[in-house]
């Protein structure tokens, strides 16, 4: 007798525990409440991802064409893919004396792990983290980027 | 207790009846391979073939500076990535014997638990989800979404955050930091018992859960299951208690012990430590004392030639860091205890003899991530 009562007592249990989880599903069914979803391609227009976003690395550069890099190198050492090739030119100044310059900075993405030790360790703050983070392509060489715009210079005041 | 395991190595018999669980498998949440010898539906015996995802981190570490190493560490354990980053900085702050401001030792913290309860989210959606339950799944990463999102905003990345430096933080905390955890932690603590009114309580999870996979205390302690699946079999085990490093030391919190061993334990250890996770961080949000982020530091960082040793407690278990340093900016050798792959060889002690349906849910309780056992 007693066995059949705690059968029987099972059977109400566990249909009460079925309920308890549905009475959660059927509440956010009927009132959907905040929507947690974004609709991403839709909502490209308007998507702003946060200010520290770690999306590829940028080198920002003025109105008048300049950027900050010395092509001192530190980068280059400091990334631990490889990810980062610098070629420098050397090239007279007016003084007479020559002078280091850039000629490229490629920056490999496809290489890229997003440690941020490259911006962090920028002496003069020529490195920075773009937004962008639709990185597919169809060709890998795509991938690699130079990073200094065509016909840029090294902004003088910026050295101190 | 050592002869009972030199009893139970496994000796294959060519009537063996095996089938092969992954490398692809659902439940395995990575590239593990599980050799299952059935009769029937009744699992013989398992072994587990790792090293699909062996990318050898303790070998590259050999060859790049101690700043360097840490983005590696995100990449064993991904989903506790901060106290990987912290374990690599403790030991190198404890060789270098640099003391780090307390306000880093505060948002160290705070981030540690952070991480845990991302992780253990993310483990209730997918457990819940091996053992059919889909809901789960949404209502886990729906909260999880709140935590990244405070992660996003401080260190500008969501899984694989480096924002551990030898000697501080990479940059400091965004200014909405303490903002963003408080209102995380009142939204949670009204979320939280919908976990267990959803799951807990089901009677086809209790059915699936309880008194599966039994592992007694002594065997967690042979084979050095740490974490709450160790905790689980009241193997008291918990590092924030009794090796405390950052602000542990300056927190009240109680170690989760259940002494069942069974799956249900294992689940009950980590759905507590929830709670307490919330309590830690409460504690500490609103005394981040002001300061610099970072001590001062060498750019290039040498440490003295000898033998260095660190612990901490990982969402998992006991993650362990040994370098040996012969003088030079790179490291001579770095070895990684991970808890993973401790707690991976454990699973065939508690499926054999079992239902194959079982050892989803043992697989599932025991948390593996696997990139963590192959390094």
């Amino acid at each position: 007798m007693n066995m059949i009562f705690n059968y029987i007592r099972e059977i109400f249990r566990a249909i009460s525990s079925l309920w308890a989880g549905m009475r959660i599903t059927g509440k956010y069914f009927v009132s959907p409440g905040q929507i947690v979803t974004q609709k991403y391609p839709e909502n490209r227009a308007t998507l702003k991802m946060q200010e520290r976003f770690k999306g590829e690395i940028i080198m920002p550069h003025d109105e008048n064409n300049q950027h900050r890099c010395t092509g001192c190198g530190i980068c280059e050492m400091n990334c631990p893919n490889g990810s980062i090739e610098i070629l420098t030119n050397r090239v007279p100044n007016a003084d007479g004396k020559t002078e280091r310059i850039i000629d490229k900075h490629i920056y490999h993405l496809s290489m890229c792990t997003f440690c941020g030790l490259c911006v962090k360790t920028c002496p003069s703050d020529a490195l920075a983290f773009g937004q962008e983070f639709e990185h597919a392509v169809f060709d890998r060489k795509k991938l690699t980027k130079v990073l200094n715009q065509p016909g840029s210079s090294l902004k003088k005041e910026a050295k101190q | 207790m050592s002869e009972e395991i030199i009893k139970n190595i496994i000796v294959r018999e060519n009537e063996d009846y095996i089938i092969n669980m992954g490398p692809q498998h659902p439940s395995t949440h990575g590239v593990l391979r599980l050799e299952v010898c059935l009769q029937g539906e009744t699992v013989k015996y398992i072994i587990p073939h790792i090293g699909y995802i062996h990318r050898g981190i303790e070998k590259m570490c050999e060859a790049i500076t101690y700043q360097q190493i840490i983005h590696l560490t995100d990449r064993m354990d991904y989903l506790s990535a901060h106290m990987n980053n912290e374990a690599v900085c403790l030991c190198v702050e404890n060789a270098l014997q640099v003391e780090v401001p307390e306000r880093v030792k505060y948002i160290r913290t705070i981030l540690d638990e952070l991480n845990r309860l991302a992780s253990h989210q993310l483990w209730w959606s997918a457990f819940g989800m091996d053992l059919g339950a889909l809901t789960t799944f949404f209502y886990g990463l729906r909260d999880r979404e709140m935590i990244l999102d405070i992660f996003e905003e401080s260190f500008g990345s969501r899984l694989l955050h480096s924002f551990n430096a030898p000697g501080g933080l990479m940059h400091d905390v965004h200014p909405n930091f303490q903002k963003g955890i408080k209102d995380f932690i009142t939204y949670f603590r009204k979320k939280l018992p919908e976990y267990d009114q959803l799951l807990t309580g089901n009677v086809i999870f209790q059915q699936r859960a309880k008194g599966i996979g039994i592992m007694s205390r002594e065997k967690a302690i042979a084979y050095g299951v740490t974490g709450p699946s160790g905790r689980g079999s009241g193997f008291s085990c918990d590092l924030r208690k009794y090796a405390p490093y950052s602000a542990y030391d300056k927190v009240q919190f109680n170690e989760i012990l259940y002494t069942e061993g069974d799956t249900l334990a294992r689940y009950k250890v980590r759905m507590d430590e929830m709670w307490e996770s919330m309590n830690i961080i409460e504690q500490l949000v609103d005394n981040i004392p002001e300061g610099d982020y970072t001590a001062k530091m060498k750019p290039i960082i040498k440490l003295p030639a000898g033998e260095y040793f660190q612990r901490v407690e990982t969402a998992r278990g006991e993650l362990a860091v040994y370098i040996v340093s012969d003088g030079n900016k790179t490291p001579y050798r770095m070895k990684f205890r991970s808890p993973n792959f401790s707690n991976l060889f454990v699973m065939n002690e508690l499926a054999a003899g079992g239902k194959i349906a079982d050892l989803i849910a043992i697989s599932g309780s025991l948390d593996l991530v696997i990139p963590d056992i192959d390094r």
